[in-house]
């Protein structure tokens, strides 16, 4: 198979202008003819749904919360980012696509980036005329802030509570079509299986929660905006419920996954307590800022912190990398943390952190200034670990947040299924192997509001649409698949709770495919993991029934589903050999411990076809070509 | 440290339910009170019994998935803290824990401490946004917003949806989750437009459900984990009263509530 991007030639500038212009429009009285399943109510899904609903179409909305507003594109803090350059500080459309490729670390499609940072402007006047309450200055005016050490302040918020207030302005315009009546939302539902028909995505099977039922929904064109799979990992700062079923279903009706050893770590996290442990709680890395990270310089120091003297005090990130210091990007300052807790630097009672000190801050500044800059994430550590980072630093230690992976798309956003379209982090398409600070949000709200409703459009003024009934073959064996599945789960009764198996699990993908990476482990991984998942099908047991309100049920199903995303990471991670963003492979790094990337022979994204059970997957290979942003060294010394 | 936990256990809406007590040896003071009954339903599936169900999502307070009563406080005893940031140590070795669910007619049961909150949905979805389609919109500092009002609608914005404060208002009132949303458009200038009609409709959904009326007793806002302060409830009245003078030949048409789909 050979993937074709779609992407508009001439230059970069214009393509998204070419590509629109170039699109069939559907007749607005035809419109309302067209039926559209969007699986997912994020920033990504809830925003397509509201705009394909204004636009005319026929919409059902899916999402397995109790409400669209629960999404975890809420949790989102720090803010988004904007090409608006109000602060005159140098900001421009292609300086942000610059920042993006380069922080991506030349893993992303320039096409795709550029088009985000033209529109990311739009998206914030939408959201400004929704209503959202993003800071102001006195004068009235929108207000920015520098975010995750970029040059320029293009980041624009909502106190600590940016992905909050997005989405619910997403998720308003989505209840004011589903009172218009042209979306109707369908909640604590399930996606379980994509129908393929005639190789064209025409509907979904899904679960009821509540009451266990199986239901048949037939569109013209399929949007997944299901999110991405931290909770492969277990511990990660998604939702609970977060999880890749609708995409890992699509996957193996066909759809290629793009890259997915491609996940980030967040290096300001607090860290872990205890085996109980069921999620990790991110801390805004605006705290890097006036922040100062260090461990002990002796190896297992008993001393509480504030008895250990300054010259007895290792400031690792500043001794290494002297003009960044505290401020080095993500994936840097998360392996470090690593590192130095590999070492046997860590504190705490479980050796995995590192200190985050505000005392010379809060001496230079004073704490009110302190409390007014951060005041809200003090509280909430001090809420969580009952130490006040006033008087004590925090304690800090790297968790999965992200993952740039996801299903392939072209420049439509369309998968190798026609009609299967995949928006936010459930695509892979626009952040390369890293991804910066405030981007995420930007890049759910332009695929939603700006790009799906342009390109969904096209494809169904390009193609036909035959009705397609229930008793179809594809729709009945998809049916009895997704029943088989959920029946052999409660059935196998054996003697270990889905929990327990998705926290080994989780063990293994972040000791082996999380920070640091190395062939020999990702080999010993993909073993252990099959093991794992072979045990958990001959020995998991689910209580209760199918027909009512089960969580584990639920819960059994998505922890299959990562037992077999987890081996396609070992194996992605395994063939790339080279080092680049939050992709580290331990045998590829420059003399100083740098990530080393091999642009001769890995600048491409790595697609996986699903080939059948027990079959090694296809890799097909999309070139990346820069013509505007040259392929350097990322340096942060 | 050991503990009690009394829990009510309720297969479904039309079956009966109890409390149930179980008790609990090794409770790890640094656990959220979630944790806390992963830890039992843990232990119950490996029993064989059914475990516990609740709701939870993000466990880090935004969400506003999660929410039981604890000691008959919404929430728990910690002000401004969700259930799932209300970590063990606020209780003592030997205490007993009665989790029950919202009990609000306007949110029928599910199961256990789950219940059904879609009552909050109608109540956004008869007016609860400014009615700009994607497109529409002018240049984002074209309309400039004080920094005080900016922070005023910000504050009643910071609503999670969680329907604590209904759980605790004696009369299930949803009348701070109403004011917050009114608030919360209604200073802007963005939602200046539609402010009368948006009181109208969305008080007459509110009354549509289930839900008792605001006799401003305060529970709510004592409980809500986002702290919405009392007035929203004050520029509610103050619209709707407006509005339903200014607009006194507009009925408003509320959809089905809730008790009438299930």
């Amino acid at each position: 198979m050979k993937l074709d991007a779609r992407i508009p030639s001439g230059p970069i500038e214009d393509a998204w202008a070419k590509a629109c212009f170039d699109m069939k429009l559907v007749n607005p009285a035809n419109k309302r003819k067209h039926s559209l399943i969007v699986v997912g109510s994020g920033l990504a899904g809830g925003a397509a749904a509201a705009s394909l609903g204004e636009l005319g179409y026929n919409v059902k909305c899916f999402c397995f919360q109790d409400s669209p507003r629960r999404a975890h594109s809420i949790a989102a803090q720090g803010g988004i980012n904007a090409a608006k350059n109000y602060p005159n500080d140098g900001e421009s459309v292609f300086r942000l696509f610059y920042d993006t490729v380069k922080g991506g670390d030349f893993r992303a499609r320039e096409a795709n980036v550029y088009r985000l940072a033209q529109i990311s402007g739009k998206i914030i006047d939408q959201c400004v005329a929704q209503g959202v309450p993003f800071a102001r200055e006195y004068g009235g005016s929108l207000a920015n802030r520098s975010f995750g050490g970029a040059q320029v302040s293009r980041t624009f918020y909502a106190r600590g509570q940016t992905g909050q207030q997005l989405l619910l302005g997403a998720y308003q315009a989505l209840e004011r079509q589903v009172q218009a009546g042209s979306v109707t939302m369908i909640p604590r539902t399930e996606m379980l299986d994509l129908i393929v028909v005639d190789e064209q995505a025409r509907g979904i099977v899904a679960r009821n929660l509540i009451t266990g039922e199986f239901s048949v929904h037939i569109a013209d064109a399929v949007i997944l905006a299901s999110g991405g799979y931290s909770n492969v990992y277990y511990l990660s700062t998604n939702a609970k419920g977060s999880n890749v079923t609708a995409s890992w279903r699509a996957y193996k009706r066909g759809a290629l996954f793009a890259n997915p050893c491609f996940t980030q770590i967040h290096p300001t996290c607090i860290p872990v307590s205890g085996d109980y442990q069921s999620k990790l709680t991110l801390m805004s890395e605006s705290l890097r800022n006036d922040g100062r990270i260090w461990v002990p310089k002796k190896k297992g120091d008993p001393r509480p912190p504030n008895e250990i003297p300054e010259e007895e005090r290792d400031y690792y990130l500043e001794r290494r990398y002297p003009s960044f210091g505290n401020l080095v990007p993500r994936d840097v300052a998360s392996r470090n943390a690593k590192a130095m807790c590999d070492e046997g630097y860590g504190v705490g009672k479980s050796g995995l952190g590192v200190y985050l000190d505000f005392s010379e801050s809060i001496h230079r500044l004073g704490e009110k200034t302190v409390r007014e800059r951060y005041g809200n994430l003090f509280d909430m550590y001090q809420r969580i670990t009952d130490e006040n980072p006033y008087k004590t630093p925090m304690r800090i230690y790297p968790a999965i947040h992200y993952t740039m992976g996801g299903l392939w798309v072209d420049y439509q956003l369309q998968s190798n299924i026609p009609g299967l379209f995949v928006l936010g982090e459930a695509n892979f398409s626009d952040h390369g192997a890293n991804r910066l600070g405030a981007s995420a949000l930007m890049q759910g709200l332009s695929d939603g509001y700006f790009i799906i409703p342009y390109t969904v459009g096209n494809y169904l003024a390009s193609n036909k649409f035959a009705k397609v009934e229930e008793s179809n073959p594809a729709v009945q064996e998809a049916v009895t698949a997704v029943k088989t599945k959920i029946d052999k789960l409660l059935s196998i009764k054996g003697h270990r709770t889905v929990d327990s198996f998705h926290r080994e699990l989780g063990k293994l993908v972040w000791d082996y495919c999380g920070m640091a990476r190395t062939a020999e482990g990702l080999e010993i991984a993909i073993q252990k993991i099959r093991a794992l998942r072979e045990d958990y099908w001959q020995n998991v047991t689910v209580p209760g029934s199918g027909n009512d309100l089960n969580e584990s049920l639920e819960k059994a199903g998505r922890v299959a589903d990562f037992f077999e995303l987890a081996e396609l990471m070992c194996i992605d991670a395994l063939s790339r050999n080279e080092s680049c963003g939050g992709h580290f492979r331990e045998e590829y790094q420059t003399a100083d411990g740098e990530a080393q990337r091999d642009d001769e022979h890995y600048s491409y994204v790595a697609a996986w076809g699903y080939n059948g059970p027990g079959v090694a997957p296809e890799l097909i290979k999309e070139p990346l070509t820069f013509e505007y942003v040259h392929p350097s060294q990322r340096s942060y010394k | 440290m050991k503990l009690t936990l009394k829990i009510w256990r309720q297969k479904n809406r039309n079956e009966k339910g109890a409390f149930i007590k179980y008790l609990m040896d090794d409770v790890d003071p640094e656990m959220s009170i979630l944790e806390c009954l992963d830890v039992l339903n843990e232990s119950l599936i490996l029993r064989g019994e059914v475990p516990v169900a609740f709701e939870h999502d993000c466990r880090e307070g935004i969400c506003g998935s999660c929410g039981f009563v604890i000691n008959g406080v919404a929430h728990g005893p910690e002000r401004g803290t969700t259930a799932c940031q209300l970590t063990m140590r606020h209780f003592k070795d030997g205490d007993e824990l009665t989790l029950e669910p919202w009990r609000a007619k306007a949110f029928p049961l599910v199961k256990d401490l789950v219940v059904n909150r879609r009552a909050l949905d109608h109540i956004i979805q008869a007016g609860g946004y400014v009615s700009v389609s994607t497109g529409q919109a002018p240049e984002g500092n074209n309309l400039p917003v004080g920094k005080e009002v900016a922070d005023q609608s910000m504050d009643a914005a910071a609503c999670i949806g969680c329907g604590a404060c209904v759980a605790a208002c004696p009369n299930a009132s949803a009348a701070l989750f109403t004011g917050a949303k009114i608030t919360h458009l209604g200073v802007l200038p963005q939602g200046e437009p539609e402010r009368e009609r948006r009181a109208l409709s969305m008080v007459a959904q509110m009354n549509a459900e289930a839900f008792g009326n605001c006799t401003s007793i305060g529970e709510c806002t004592g409980v809500c984990p986002k702290e919405i302060p009392l007035d929203v409830i004050a520029n509610m009245n103050r619209d709707y009263v407006c509005a339903s003078f200014k607009r006194r030949d507009e009925l408003p048409t509320p959809v089905a509530p809730v008790l009438q789909r299930t």
